[in-house]
Parts: C-alpha cells; structure tokens; sequence
C-alpha cells in the first residue's frame, strides 16, 4: 500500500557534519516499489539501523527527503505514519497481557473496542497466539515476545511497511527458521511492504526480493539477491556476499588491453578494460564457485582443503596470493601437480578501486 | 558419615559466631532486661510480661506511635512521588548528567547531626535564612515555641534529606530501559502518561520497592536530625518513638520498659516492612 522513496536522504549524528566520517548515512537515493520484501544487509555500524530509523521517524534526517506514496512524511511523528517496527530485542509491556499489547496501539488511537477485539484475535490466531491471549506477556518466551512485537504492527489496518531491525537476534537457532518461514507466509497473505534489517547474508537472500548492500554509510548495491552473487558492483559485496566470499586478485592491463595477473591473461566480463587502463588498484574478482581446474591456466599449489559438508573448498597459491575454489563432494580432488586455474570469463569481473569496470 | 557431618558444622561455624556476636547475642541481652526488674547491685528479679503490658497501656507510648506513623506517611506520601518525578526530569546524556547526580548525592554525604544543625539554624525565626524569611512572607513562624511549625521544619529537613535517594535509585532504573522500549511507545502511539504506566513504572518497580522499604524503615528510626533539630519538643510535639525510647532508657534509666519498648518498636517495624513488601511484590507471584 506504499510506495517508499528516498530522495538523497543523509543522516549525521553530529550537530556540525564536516567529514565524510561524521555521516552515518551518506546520501542514500532509491525506491522500493509496494508490497515487496526488501533487506538491508551490511556489517555492523553500517548505517542500516540508522536508515530504517529514518524511515519509521524515529530520526529526522539531516537533509533529503522521505515519501511514501505521494505524501511527503520527512517531518511527521512516527505515530502518523503507517509504519511498524519489530526491534533487535523483543519489546513487550511487562505488566499488560499479550490480548492488551496487541491492543495497545489501536486503543491509542481511539479505535472502537469492537473493532479492536476483531483485529486483535485475527491477528493473533494468524501469529498462533490464540492460547496465551490472557497471559501475561512478561513470562513468555523471546520468541513469542518477538511475535507480539511483530502483533502490535500488524493489528493496525492502516500499516503498509513493517520494519525489522535484526528481528531473530535472540531467538533460538531453530526457531529461528520456523519464525522465518511463518513471516515469509505472512507476508505473502497480506500486502503490507517488509524492509529487513540482517547482518546475517543467508537471512538476506532467503527472505527478501530485493537486496540493499551498505557498507560504511553508503549502499554499494541493490539487487536481487542471484544479481548479487553473479555480478557484485564493488568488491565488498563481493566479499560480503557468499560462502566464501569472492577471490580478489591485483592485476594489471597492458597496452593492447589485456588483463593480466601475476603475467597470466585473463578474461573478463568487462567490454572496456582499456578505459581502466591508468585506473589505481586494478583487481579481478572471481567467485570460488566459478573457478576450475582445466588443463591450461594459472598453476598454482593447493595448500589445504576444507570439508564444508556438500562442497569441499580447496584453498591454492600462487605466488603470494590464495585462490579458492569450490568443489561438489561428489567429486574426486585430482591428484596431480601443479593444478591449472581457469576462471570463468563471463563470471570474472574487473574492479577498478573497487568498483566494478563494466 | 558421621565426620563429614560434623566437618560441614566446622564451615557453618564462623558464620554462626559472626551472626550471634552482631546480632544475636544483643538482642538476648535486650530480651533479658525486658523480663525483669532490677534495682541496681546488679541483683535482678523476674517479672514476666509486666513491662511489656505496662508499656502496650500506656497514652505516652501511644502517642510517640501516632506521632511516628503519621511522621512516616508523610515522608512516604512526599519522597516516593517527589523522588519519582525528579528521576523522571533528569536529563540522560550530556554534561547536565553529571552535574544533576552530584546535586543529588550532596545531602546524603553530609553527617546526620551536622543536617539537624543546619535546618536548626537555617530554620531560625529571628537568624535563619528559611525562618526569617517565612516570617516576612507573613506566616508567624517559630519552630520551637509551635508544634505546627516544629513538624513542617522536621518534615522538610527529611524531604531535603533523602528524597535524593529515591531519585538515585529510580534514576538508576529509568536509564536501564532500553531505547527500544521509547521507539516501540512512539510508533504505537503511546501518551506520555502510557509510556510512564506501562513503560517506565513497570521497569521502576523493584527499585521502587527497595526505595520505600528504604525509606520506611530509616524514617521509623529516625533519632540524630530530629534530636538535634527539636529535641523532640516543642512539649512532646514531635517527641517519636527513637526519641522518647532514648528518654525513658537513658534519662529515667528505666531499663527493664525501654527493653520491652525496644522489642516491640522491632517487631513492628519489621511486621510493617513485611507487609509493605508482601504487598508490593504480590503481583510477582501470580
């Protein structure tokens, strides 16, 4: 039900910002189009928090603007606008029941009592909290706490957005994924728009359609989350995303425009590499599942194995650089030395200082 | 078997001697004063209850009860809320913090005989600052000729005293609150006053408990700035019952009834606090 736009949206926590250091966020410009499951993703302090706080008012923004549809909410109270947040930790109100959390926010806003016992057992037999409706909510367990957090949001009708600041932080590993999936369930029920806030990549990629990567302040990459993995715009997400993350090898490009690591040519997907030709800190960045042994390449040592269950990631080295390489458990490490490397071309992408050479 | 059972009384046993020579043992001997009577020559002469039933009928040890519980609801009544609502207005972060806690801390750092003399002298109706300046606003004031005035000084000597700590301790509970809690509040919608009832009582409850039972128990027992503020006069006006128990031990030196006056001062107090805490905390174990 609502479309959220950010307009060059920047938050500092100093009174006087000069450095680029002093900005949580830096100027952050995008759409997320209605009723789509969208996550933040990026390491700690990365300004992801910082950013959904924009969204949900809870800060106003040093500059930019926010709008949602075609209204402009910048300035307004959280209260006014139609969102929800589930917080890191769960909050309840100790001393009131799980019927009067849910109730909390509609009886705030005056809803007719009617009304809100309608909403408050619907939402609660679609969380499963139908049984402890007259508990206390203080003696329940942080999963359960967790969803009546996510309960408060969802009783209001008029909410479009929910927010999740890092929601299964305290939950229990393996509630952890039946708590996903019943949101995921949820989501697909009912069109409200859900911005997900995760250090954790696995979370990321599983839950939403939509990926933003940040990275000290500033998005990298919004993408889906194959568009991520195939073709990261800069080498953070590279590295960030994936288990292991992306080889990232210094090469240099010759006069004809060749790309070349440690002598080796290598191919990229990049149409242009002359261009970066007198570019600073040239890399090629192949991920570990698009590298092969072939029988020409970069030769190289292996110089350990590691058993990650299905796959086994073989670590090489050439010169001074390490290159992994996954292999599928089904398959025999050939014994023969030394191993030829090949990348494969359309996967391996050129970065120059960082950012992808297109 | 057996050595080992008698091994673990050997550990047991430090604590057992700790305890009898701090609080056991006194209170036996205050147990054997209060059943007996004596004349001097250190003879003494069994009288049972006598003391006990003696001081239970007596309109003096009445009164210096009335006197007390009345005292006592009254500082209850105005430090819990008053301690509450500074907590509530202390600024949380920046350098007003630090400033704040000192103000506070101050009147508990002073000696408690040194607080008498100074509400003695600041109360003052011809030198003191509070007294003189009463008097010119227009209320006949003088502390030490009217009882109405003697308790309005002893109240706010103790209001001035202590109510910084009820703020110390609710302020302690106030910045354990998660921010979460406040964001949650305004995205529901919560008023000020749900966010204080639902939020931020709620997370003051077991300090607020440890605060009144605090303050009941201290202003019970208060003797030094009372004694040296009134003297527990103007007559016996604001004679309460650690004052009038020091009279009847060391001025009349009746030994036998200031034991038994002790004992029950003691089981009332902790009969109150009893009951104040099995009230508060009843929630707790639904």
């Amino acid at each position: 039900m609502a479309r959220i736009q950010l307009h060059d949206l920047a938050h500092s926590y100093h009174p006087n910002p000069s450095d680029d250091r002093d900005w949580a966020l830096r100027s952050v410009d995008f759409v997320w189009d209605d009723g789509g499951a969208f996550a933040l993703l990026g390491p700690s302090g990365c300004g992801k928090t910082t950013l959904l706080n924009l969204i949900s008012g809870l800060l106003r923004p040093t500059k930019g603007r926010i709008i949602f549809d075609n209204q402009d909410v910048t300035m307004l109270e959280p209260r006014v606008r139609n969102i929800a947040q589930v917080f890191q930790f769960p909050v309840v109100y100790d001393t009131m029941t799980v019927y009067e959390n849910l109730a909390f926010p509609l009886r705030n806003r005056g809803v007719q009592p009617g009304l809100v016992d309608q909403r408050v057992r619907s939402v609660a037999s679609a969380l499963g909290l139908d049984q402890s409706l007259n508990n206390r909510a203080r003696a329940l367990t942080a999963d359960a706490k967790q969803k009546i957090s996510l309960g408060r949001g969802l009783v209001r009708q008029d909410v479009s957005a929910i927010l999740f600041d890092e929601p299964l932080t305290v939950i229990d590993p393996h509630l952890k994924w039946r708590l996903r999936s019943e949101l995921k369930a949820l989501h697909q029920q009912s069109p409200f728009t859900m911005i997900y806030v995760t250090h954790d990549q696995t979370e990321a990629l599983t839950f939403a359609d939509q990926v933003v990567v940040m990275n000290e302040g500033e998005v990298i990459q919004i993408g889906t989350p194959a568009a991520l993995f195939d073709r990261p715009n800069h080498t953070f997400v590279g590295h960030f995303i994936g288990s292991p993350g992306m080889n990232l090898l210094p090469v240099s490009i010759d006069e004809a425009g060749i790309v070349r690591f440690e002598g080796f040519a290598i191919e990229s997907s990049s149409s242009s590499p002359r261009e970066a030709i007198a570019a600073n800190g040239l890399q090629i960045g192949v991920r570990p599942e698009f590298v092969s042994l072939h029988t020409e390449g970069i030769p190289a040592d292996l110089i350990r194995v590691v058993d990650a269950g299905h796959m086994r990631i073989l670590e090489f080295r050439h010169a001074e650089h390490s290159i992994k390489m996954v292999l599928s458990e089904s398959l025999a490490i050939p014994d023969r030395a030394p191993y030829l490397l090949r990348f494969e071309p359309n996967r391996t992408h050129l970065y120059a200082n960082g950012w992808i050479v297109a | 078997m057996k050595s080992e059972n008698l091994r673990a009384w050997l550990l047991v046993l430090p604590v057992v001697i700790l305890v009898a020579f701090n609080a056991v043992i006194p209170l036996m001997a205050v147990v054997n004063y209060s059943v007996q009577e004596t004349f001097g020559n250190n003879e003494f002469f069994f009288e049972g209850v006598k003391w006990f039933r003696e001081v239970m009928t007596s309109q003096r040890f009445r009164d210096a009860l009335s006197r007390q519980v009345i005292f006592t609801s009254m500082i209850l009544l105005i430090e819990v809320p008053l301690g509450v609502i500074i907590a509530l207005a202390m600024p949380h972060r920046g350098w007003g913090v630090s400033v704040c806690l000192v103000l506070m801390a101050m009147p508990l750092l002073i000696p408690w005989n040194v607080v008498g003399a100074i509400w003695n002298i600041f109360a003052l109706p011809d030198i003191g600052l509070l007294g003189h300046s009463l008097n010119k606003l227009g209320w006949d004031y003088n502390y030490t000729r009217q009882p109405i005035a003697a308790w309005f000084t002893l109240v706010a000597m103790d209001v001035w005293h202590w109510t910084s700590l009820v703020v110390l301790l609710c302020y302690a509970a106030l910045t354990a609150i998660p921010d979460a809690y406040y964001q949650a509040a305004r995205i529901d919608g919560a008023s000020r006053w749900a966010v204080f009832r639902r939020i931020q009582l709620p997370k003051m409850k077991r300090v607020l408990i440890i605060a009144v039972l605090l303050r009941f128990m201290d202003s019970f027992m208060i003797y030094t700035e009372a004694v040296v503020l009134t003297g527990g006069g103007p007559g016996n006006a604001t004679t309460l019952l650690s004052i009038d128990l020091v009279k009847i031990a060391l001025g009349q030196f009746d030994l036998g009834p200031a034991a038994a006056m002790s004992l029950i001062y003691f089981l009332i107090i902790l009969l109150l606090s009893w009951i104040f805490y099995a009230v508060m905390t009843r929630d707790e174990q639904e």
